[in-house]
């Protein structure tokens, strides 16, 4: 009974002390939100004005300062990703969130720009064969290193960190996700304090592969020193120092949230420190690209909103926003058909997909061409793309130069129904069988994403038109790439005719991915089916044109083998292109210099960003 | 009435004689009919349910057809609830998403309920250890963290479901499953409760004195007799379901992308709030709708098969 | 009185170990590559991806893991996050306070709002006011949260402005703007959840008031000549509310397991925020503490619901 008195007069109470406040807030909530309402009129007035950039600048802060975000702070910069970084370490890190997190921290000796050339970073200059920096044989490169670079502990830069992150990153016990940059080194040797000689392990023609871009960013030795092998990741002063590198660039950590944001300051030690832009920079993580495009181009509580990957009548609207501005280019790879030269029909059993059984009709030349020329590439690009992607009829397309400017691939339906006629395949009633009568069918398979689905649906209706049915199929992206052997659904073993993805060189130096339409290359079970060359693509020309680039190492040459090595692909139609895919980020009008990049981080020249 | 009782006596026994004799289920219905709410939710849900599942023979747009002649159309003859971007009838969508929420929602109840129904009638006619038993299971499970489990075995396993039952049949399995599974103890909880206060009845004994089988006496003895909890609970876990599979369907975790659950039409609806709001706002009302009604049908129901309200 | 509180103590001992059990069995039995992320990747080879497996003693089978999981979870060693390589249990500490105080201060208004509206619903039945209490008690209960986040996210913050869209997690309160700031990041999505939390808590409170009136002590308090406002605080509101506390406490967990749609919605980074990234990227460390977590606090809260439950209705018997 006691208790229970007592606890009814503390029950009244409590709630009498805890509605109170809670009057208050509602009661003070109100007026304050009064006035910005009122605002509203004025900021859309301001709105035609917004055209002259300016004119616009001072409009800025009245509008910005109804949202509660003080984003329009010249002195500090804000930036939106839907994902998240999780670590700073570049080596270590899985994704492009978290390289480009580290990007505003770390340096390596030479970023790429938008217009894929080199822009010396922690080196002094690019070393080429004129410079005496690259060997002609390509068994070395020697890089000179910037004089005076400091990391933001206040100790110097020298070969010894460069040194250093080759052996860090190239230990297989450190398990570095850029491993495959650095195992292809063979000797470090420091000519003097600011001099590195990197000999390969193999000549090679490629002489920027490490040290350059997102994933040849330097760690400070003194930092990482007790780092290297199983530590990296298990020890507590290693992870510790994953989430907190000491970088050289212009920006240094200040605080950082895994999964959430990372906060930058300006760092005192850097070379160029006077001319940094920003007091702080944060990198906020998370939600979804939409509602990351309304805060950069609607409310203008952030200044740069990355990859907004959102169909096309999401992104005009957001766009429209008028606060911002888009920046799309480079290339986030070609979006294509592969197309089966082997048999997938599922009767074969073991041999289903086999190498040694060829496609019934697909080996057919006309008929690769005929389905090439029927598809509609306007209309994918126009309907589903918009502002992230323009039609493209290359396989290789980046960097610029490798670009063939030889080939074109207007839509021709009649002119591929003749070539379909010729190849054999008559025409009845709309549908087209080959001569034992039996129907022209495909199974077109893809990963589920809406923007997809939406091409596979077009070019079902194309092929349709041109007599070909096609079955369509849509994988879970985690089983469609996952590689695993177990999953007869993965785009390694292809047990279907045709399929449809997005890929391109990971980086300047294009041999790998060209490499993936040799015959040696062929998936197949023997391989566990991770050749590379998906479509089973096998023809002794391009094999040999492949051999003669891969030998040659002048870059003029190579250049033209590798545009060479695409016309020929795409002459034979071993391949379709559809669209060459961009990621476009939204920046904030007054905001100068970010640039779109295929080859590194959008963040490349955080350095010199200004508003 | 009181005030004159030799008056009328003679005549409400005849007025009682030639009235139908009172049923159980019989007051229920007109309890029922008088709350209005319960029967608003009653007729939407008629409405809703026959419509999606002769909605697709009527109205015979397709669902997939792509029209780029008309994206993005606001809601017209044509299009009642208009097209997404890719030109897809909303209308066609919505109904083909309908029969879908609408069965996750009617077969994880019949899972929750088949589920939560044994394990109570076991645990509460038999008592004992194995009634401890089967508390500390139905506790077990209520201890469990419902949402993020569901998320993660949903994430887990419909790679190996979908790759051998279909993409769409094996995540609504793996969603039916799962949302059932996680939500059988309230039922359990009930159907204990009922089971040891109706086992002691005279009429349990006088079952236990003829012979009859245990099981018998269980099912064909005691549960009618509990129903009425069963059938309030079961409403309500349709509502739960349909909004577990939304919420699933959101996170994208839920049903494949082409496939237009009412939860996904909503999530590819939302990245085109600010211009053609209705792609987001008419799937997420039918979700609304649906449970409201749901909600309501089960408060109706609390109210009519209370005993204590029967008069 | 303390054998009860003993025993439902040992009770909960079994239940958490058999929930960890069953946990870390679903995760690791589960067909998914743990290592998926990597996968898709096509930078890093085979080879790197089978040395992180090791790494993370994935190359073990499932019950050695456990043994060694569980072992060193209770010593406070959580293991470390795939995808941030740190310790788990920094990432977890660094999320509570987000999910504390958007969860924690929209159940207490949750509550605050519910408790009276239940009370007069109750007291008032068949009113007018029960009517549209009820009414819009089972629309707040019906409506999914993400409909209303994303509504109130189009209409205050992308229409009005009065909003941020992105809550930021590095503000610190410092003078009166960054309060105002803290609290303005803070009103969508508390409004969210106060809406889906009061619809149940009212209609809770009212039908637990409704089962207490017609009871007889109610008519002996009347019958003493009490007042109406007497009778209803001091009598029926304090045993009405008994189960209404279990309630809460049972529904304090789901604070620690963050609102999942809303904190993803707004970018508020909470433990429910951490779960579904955690879980996208197969971050099996990270999910395994999370949900041990959770399993912990409803474990420890329906033991304390119980021990209230004992403690304020003497008809709890303690055998």
């Amino acid at each position: 009974m006691q208790i229970a008195s007592s606890w009814k007069r503390s029950a009244a109470l409590l709630a009498a002390a805890l509605l109170l406040p809670l009057l208050v807030a509602c009661g003070g909530a109100a007026p304050a939100a009064e006035p910005t309402k009122a605002a509203e009129p004025t900021a859309a007035a301001a709105e035609p004005t917004k055209a002259p950039e300016p004119t616009a600048a001072p409009a800025e802060p009245t509008a910005t300062a109804e949202a509660a975000a003080p984003a329009s702070d010249p002195k500090s910069l804000k930036i939106l990703y839907w994902q998240a970084p999780t670590v700073l370490n570049p080596h270590v890190s899985s994704g492009t969130k978290d390289f480009d997190a580290a990007t505003v921290i770390l340096e390596p000796l030479a970023h790429y720009n938008e217009k894929d050339e080199l822009v010396a970073y922690l080196a002094e200059e690019i070393p080429t064969i004129e410079n005496g920096g690259v060997a002609k044989d390509g068994t070395s490169v020697t890089w000179k290193l910037k004089k005076g670079v400091k990391w933001s502990d206040g100790t110097d830069f020298t070969a010894d960190d460069v040194i250093f992150t080759w052996k860090y990153a190239s230990d297989p016990k450190t398990a570095a996700t850029t491993s495959s940059n650095y195992t292809i080194i063979k000797d470090i040797t420091a000519v003097d304090a600011n001099t590195v000689k990197i000999t390969w392990a193999a000549p090679t023609p490629n002489p920027y592969g490490s040290f350059v871009s997102f994933s040849g960013m330097i760690l400070q030795k003194k930092q990482f020193e007790n780092c290297i092998g199983e530590k990296a990741l298990t020890d507590a002063a290693c992870q510790a120092a994953n989430l907190n590198p000491i970088g050289t660039n212009a920006y240094m950590l200040k605080e950082f949230k895994p999964g959430d944001t990372v906060t930058y300051v300006k760092s005192p030690t850097y070379r160029n420190a006077d001319k940094t832009a920003f007091d702080t920079v944060e990198i906020k993580g998370g939600g979804d690209a939409t509602t990351a495009g309304n805060a950069v181009c609607q409310t203008a509580e952030a200044d740069y909103a990355w990859n907004l990957q959102v169909p096309k009548a999401a992104l005009e609207p957001i766009l429209a926003g008028g606060k911002c501005q888009p920046i799309a280019g480079g290339s986030f790879g070609v979006e294509r058909i592969v197309i089966n030269f082997s048999n997938p029909d599922a009767a074969l059993g073991k041999k289903r997909s086999e190498p040694s059984q060829p496609h019934p009709f697909l080996t057919n030349p006309k008929v690769r061409q005929a389905i090439n020329m029927a598809i509609d590439r306007k209309a994918i690009v126009e309907n589903l793309y918009g502002p992230t992607g323009v039609a493209d009829c290359n396989i290789l397309v980046v960097p610029e130069s490798v670009n063939s400017k030889n080939t074109t691939c207007e839509r021709d339906i009649e002119g591929a129904k003749k070539l379909m006629d010729e190849a054999g395949f008559p025409e009845k009633d709309g549908a087209r069988a080959d001569k034992d009568g039996k129907p022209l069918a495909l199974y077109f398979q893809t990963s589920i994403n809406t923007l997809r689905q939406g091409e596979q649906a077009i070019i079902k209706s194309n092929l349709k038109e041109l007599g070909i049915a096609v079955s369509l199929k849509a994988v879970d992206a985690g089983v469609f790439f996952s590689g695993d052997v177990g999953i007869d659904d993965t785009l390694n073993k292809m047990y279907v005719d045709m399929q449809m993805y997005t890929n391109g060189p990971d980086g300047t130096d294009s041999a790998a991915y060209l490499e993936g339409w040799t015959c040696a290359k062929m998936n197949s079970a023997e391989n566990k089916w991770n050749g590379g060359n998906d479509g089973r693509y096998c023809n002794k020309d391009y094999d040999a044109l492949f051999a003669k680039y891969k030998a040659e190492f002048d870059t003029a040459k190579r250049t033209a083998l590798a545009i060479e090595l695409n016309d020929f692909l795409i002459k034979d139609n071993a391949v379709i292109p559809l669209v060459n895919r961009r990621t476009p980020n939204a920046i904030i009008n007054g905001l100068v210099g970010p640039t779109y990049n295929t080859f590194d981080s959008g963040l490349w020249n955080i350095d010199s960003w200004h508003k | 009435m009181a005030a004159n009782p030799a008056d009328t006596t003679a005549n409400d026994i005849a007025e009682l004689a030639n009235k139908k004799p009172r049923t159980l289920w019989g007051d229920a219905w007109r309890r029922f009919k008088r709350h209005r709410l319960a029967m608003f939710g009653s007729i939407v849900m008629i409405v809703i349910t026959v419509g999606v599942l002769i909605g697709p023979y009527v109205w015979t747009v397709s669902r997939e057809d792509l029209d780029f002649t008309a994206i993005m159309s606001q809601p017209v003859a044509a299009h009642p609830f208009g097209t997404d971007d890719l030109g897809r009838d909303q209308f066609a969508r919505a109904l083909y998403g309908g029969r879908i929420s609408l069965s996750v929602g009617f077969a994880a109840m019949v899972i929750a309920v088949s589920i939560g129904t044994l394990i109570g009638a076991i645990s509460g006619y038999l008592g004992g250890y194995v009634d401890e038993v089967l508390t500390f299971i139905t506790n077990l499970f209520l201890s469990l963290p419902t949402l993020p489990l569901l998320l993660l075995t949903v994430y887990l396993f419909r790679n190996e479901v979908t790759a051998k039952l279909g993409l769409e049949f094996g995540m609504f399995v793996i969603v039916v499953v799962m949302v059932g599974v996680l939500a059988w103890m309230q039922t359990a909880r009930i159907v204990r409760a009922q089971f040891i206060t109706l086992k002691q009845k005279e009429f349990v004994e006088a079952a236990i004195c003829l012979g009859v089988k245990r099981s018998d006496i269980m099912f064909r003895h005691i549960l009618p007799n509990a129903m009425s909890p069963i059938i309030v609970a079961a409403t309500l876990e349709i509502g739960n379901a349909i909004l577990s599979e939304s919420t699933l369907s959101f996170l994208g975790i839920g049903f494949p992308p082409d496939t237009p659950t009412w939860g996904r039409l909503v999530t590819d609806g939302s990245q085109f709030l600010q211009t053609t709001a209705h792609l987001a706002l008419i799937p997420a009302a039918l979700i609304f709708i649906t449970v409201l009604s749901i909600n309501f049908m089960g408060d109706g129901l609390r109210d009519a098969l209370d005993p204590r309200s029967r008069l | 009185m303390t054998q009860y509180i003993i025993r439902k103590i040992l009770v909960a001992f079994p239940t958490l170990l058999i929930i960890s059990v069953l946990i870390f069995a679903v995760l690791a039995l589960a067909p998914g590559d743990p290592l998926a992320q990597f996968a898709l990747n096509p930078a890093i080879p085979a080879s790197t991806r089978n040395r992180i497996r090791e790494q993370f003693g994935l190359d073990k089978p499932w019950y050695v893991r456990y043994y060694k999981w569980s072992t060193s979870m209770v010593q406070g060693e959580w293991g470390y996050s795939f995808s941030s390589k740190s310790p788990v249990i920094n990432i977890v500490m660094q999320r509570i306070p987000q999910t504390l105080q958007v969860v924690g201060i929209s159940y207490l208004i949750a509550i605050l709002i519910a408790i009276p509206i239940g009370v007069i619903s109750a007291v008032k039945q068949y009113t007018f006011f029960d009517q549209i209490a009820t009414f819009l008690s089972f629309i707040g209960g019906s409506l999914p949260s993400f409909f209303t986040g994303l509504s109130f996210m189009l209409i205050f913050a992308i229409h009005f402005h009065w909003f941020p869209i992105v809550y930021s997690t590095t503000l610190k309160i410092t003078d009166f703007v960054t309060l105002k700031q803290a609290i303005n990041q803070m009103v969508l999505p508390v409004l969210v959840l106060v809406v889906q939390q009061t619809a149940s808590l009212t209609r809770f409170m009212r039908s637990s008031m409704l089962d207490n009136l017609p009871l007889d002590y109610v008519r002996t308090a009347r019958a003493k000549g009490l007042n109406d406002w007497t009778v209803i605080t001091r009598h029926v509101v304090v045993n009405s509310i008994i189960p209404v506390i279990t309630l809460v406490a049972l529904g304090i967990p789901g604070i620690f397991a963050g609102a999942i749609i809303t904190e993803n919605l707004f970018r508020v980074n909470g433990l429910g925020q951490l779960l579904v990234t955690s879980i996208q990227n197969s971050d099996t460390p990270v999910v395994m503490a999370l949900s041990f977590i959770f399993s912990i606090l409803v474990v420890i809260f329906n033991m304390i619901a119980d021990i209230m439950y004992g403690i304020f209705d003497p008809r709890v018997k303690y055998n």
